[in-house]
């Protein structure tokens, strides 16, 4: 069963995956006439070589770990949530209707009722396919998908008919008062009187998913709900004949999804723009698709892989910014690791395991790995 | 502290990268990307002939997500560059939270409203509702079905102020004219969707329309290619999008993106700010195409007629509504 070792599973193949993804990357740096070093240098310096490139990182993988854990949950039942970034299109309605229409004294306050209107928004976004699938069986993939598209309609026709200050030519609403806005890391680190970050919008919110990492480890790890998700995601004949009602599962499983995508909407739409715009998500509902595959679903794994997405973000801008590199390479670089990472999984995997079965045999029988004394077959000796 | 010192050290060797070539212009793109084939190229057309007249250099960068719009602005007015330039109305408000960091930095913004607008900025905004008025009252005289068709991007307030402009020129030829509006879609995709361009103008067709005009960036190159298969005529907009297909683009809305971009490189860090210009049919800002791909289909008296309502225009005499003015269209239903 075990051919790898747990570390080899969880690092080794990532790692590998990554680094062919960057030769090949390399490789096309090369034959458009770019220098593959000075490309490499320039994302790295530009995305982790200061607090301000770091606080940009730090932004972009925010919103990667809510929609990472978003697609994760849905994969421990074995959903595919496609539907993040609608999702978190609405908890971005939700969030900015919370800011605009509650005079709130301070952001303390605002931020708890805040992630409360950008999950129940993307929560009910979701409800509707999760029902349809429990319900009628309509596959999830395909109306989570549809629903991405409607969720763009009802922003545009919101933000153009209702939201948008009078005379504005920009479809956006206006902008969120004073008693809303999250301490960016350039606020949190005066405190400390350091001056760092300057002008990046990492905020407080980062804080935020992180603590949504550790809260989703315990759903799915430590609670009788997290279990029944497991076990559902695993055999559903099982699941059906333990007594786990799918129905209950496929509903709750999506709720929670949604609601964590749409709880990506305090970072970017609450943290940075400070007002909701038409094109706030940007593609990261898509991205956390890549991220839950990269991160095998654990919230640990999404965590770094949010992390290396925020630096492929965050880096690219800068390779954009200072090189003559064309931000469609960029594109390119990051669906390699995705290519890579996600959907070549078995390539790296398979002579990696060969590989570690060929150093096995090598060895003489470990007494861990020697077959336990069956009781069953010694009763049949009997 | 150490993270301090590794913030100056880094601006500093930003700052001696960024010495050699000082007040080098910047030109910042929108979403849409340099080579749209319309609203963004006209900018990048603009600052390459800039660069080919005086032999000059400037940065640039394309977008790929809301959160660079501050980015770019900030690292490009720490770089140096003078005057930064930026196209889009979506830069208004980063600029304005921006632009008092860096008094000694020129931004100009290209279609964008600022109500106050700071002393180091420039605004820059079209009449397209009057450029879109006179290719209406073309596309109008050009009509033999006295339907016509225009095909938006996504459906926001710029977009519906082209539409407004050219229904109402249509209207004043013709007011049985129906125009029948259409939008390409609700995400920016839209902006470059040439086969849904295309699927809507065959709807349109089908509804009778034969001028079809294309106010929706790199999608308009589907409209206008489809417009030319099916023998009817077309309309591009914001460049000269005649010699696509000669004969069938009865004449471009022009949106001199190109020239605002050039005179503004050319004015350098000197250039006047703290103003808000709009560039209309008088300062030669908008209007209509004519060249050696479209004579054949402007008759004298189409010509007449439009150069007399530009006139008027110009005079004053004649006023076209504005759908920014009361956030409605008194030719157009949306």
């Amino acid at each position: 069963m075990d051919v790898m070792p747990k570390w080899a599973d969880a690092l080794l193949i990532p790692l590998i995956s990554i680094l062919i993804a960057f030769v090949l990357s390399a490789g096309v740096i090369v034959a458009i006439g770019e220098d593959p070093m000075v490309a490499l240098n320039t994302m790295v310096q530009g995305a982790l070589g200061s607090s301000y490139g770091w606080g940009y990182t730090l932004y972009y993988t925010t919103n990667f770990i809510f929609t990472g854990l978003a697609v994760a949950v849905a994969f421990h039942a074995r959903m595919f949530n496609i539907g993040g970034e609608g999702q978190a299109i609405l908890g971005g309605l939700g969030v900015a209707l919370v800011c605009l229409y509650v005079p709130w004294p301070h952001w303390i306050l605002a931020l708890p009722f805040a992630i409360i209107g950008g999950a129940l928004f993307g929560a009910a976004w979701a409800a509707v396919p999760a029902y349809l699938q429990a319900k009628r069986g309509s596959h999830i993939v395909i109306t989570t998908i549809m629903f991405n598209f409607i969720a763009a309609a009802l922003l545009t026709y919101v933000l153009v008919e209702l939201l948008r200050p009078a005379g504005a030519m920009d479809p956006a609403s206006a902008g969120f008062p004073e008693g809303t806005h999250l301490p960016t890391f350039q606020d949190m680190a005066g405190l400390f009187g350091i001056t760092a970050f300057r002008g990046a919008p990492a905020n407080v919110t980062f804080l935020v998913a992180l603590l949504a990492c550790v809260l989703v480890w315990l759903l799915i790890w430590r609670t009788r709900l997290g279990y029944e998700i497991r076990a559902y995601g695993h055999s559903e004949p099982a699941a059906v004949y333990a007594g786990i009602s799918p129905v209950k599962i496929i509903m709750v499983a999506m709720l929670i999804s949604g609601a964590l995508a749409g709880m990506m909407a305090i970072n970017n739409v609450m943290g940075e723009a400070e007002r909701l715009v038409l094109n706030s998500v940007e593609g990261a509902g898509f991205i956390g698709i890549a991220v839950a595959l990269m991160g095998r679903s654990h919230p640990l794994g999404v965590l770094l892989a949010a992390l290396l997405f925020g630096f492929l973000y965050q880096g690219g801008a800068e390779l954009s910014l200072w090189t003559n590199i064309p931000r469609e390479l960029i594109v390119v670089i990051q669906a390699l690791v995705i290519l890579f990472t996600g959907a070549l999984d078995n390539m790296v995997r398979m002579p990696l395991e060969r590989f570690f079965l060929m150093f096995r045999k090598k060895r003489p029988a470990e007494p861990a790995t020697a077959p336990k004394p069956d009781r069953k077959s010694t009763t049949a000796a009997e | 502290m150490t993270l301090m010192q590794k913030f100056l050290g880094a601006s500093a060797v930003l700052a001696l990268s960024a010495g050699a070539a000082a007040a080098e212009p910047a030109l910042i793109f929108d979403l849409g990307g340099k080579f749209d084939k319309s609203f963004n190229e006209a900018a990048f057309n603009g600052a390459q002939r800039w660069a080919e007249e005086t032999g000059g250099t400037f940065r640039e960068i394309e977008l790929t997500s809301e959160a660079q719009r501050e980015q770019a602005l900030r690292r490009f007015a720490e770089s140096g560059a003078n005057p930064v330039i930026t196209t889009g109305f979506a830069f208004a408000t980063p600029i304005e939270a921006v632009a008092p960091d860096y008094p000694d930095t020129k931004f100009v913004n290209i279609d964008g409203f600022i109500a106050d607008i700071p002393a180091n900025v420039r605004m820059i905004s079209f009449s397209e509702h009057e450029g879109s008025y006179l290719v209406g009252m073309l596309a109008a005289e050009a009509s033999e079905s006295g339907t016509l068709g225009f095909i938006g991007g996504m459906d926001i307030p710029l977009i519906r102020h082209f539409a407004c402009g050219y229904a109402q020129g249509a209207k004043a030829v013709n007011p049985d004219v129906q125009v029948i509006a259409n939008f390409t879609g609700t995400t920016p995709a839209a902006w470059n969707d040439p086969v849904k361009g295309s699927e809507l103008t065959k709807a349109q067709i089908s509804q009778g329309a034969d001028v079809v005009y294309a106010a929706a960036g790199g999608t308009g190159v589907g409209v206008l290619q489809t417009a030319a298969d099916e023998g009817i005529y077309s309309v591009g907009v914001d460049s000269n999008q005649n010699h696509l297909h000669p004969g069938s683009v009865l004449t471009s809305m022009l949106k001199r993106v190109d020239v605002a971009v050039y005179d503004s490189m050319m004015a350098g860090a000197d250039i006047e700010t703290g103003v808000a210009v709009v560039l209309g049919l008088a300062e030669d800002g908008v209007g209509y195409a004519v060249d050696e791909n479209n004579e054949s289909l402007l008759s004298e008296d189409m010509i007449a007629s439009v150069e007399d309502a530009k006139s008027k225009i110009i005079s004053g005499e004649l006023e076209v509504a504005s759908y920014y003015a009361t956030d409605s269209c008194p030719a157009l239903d949306f």
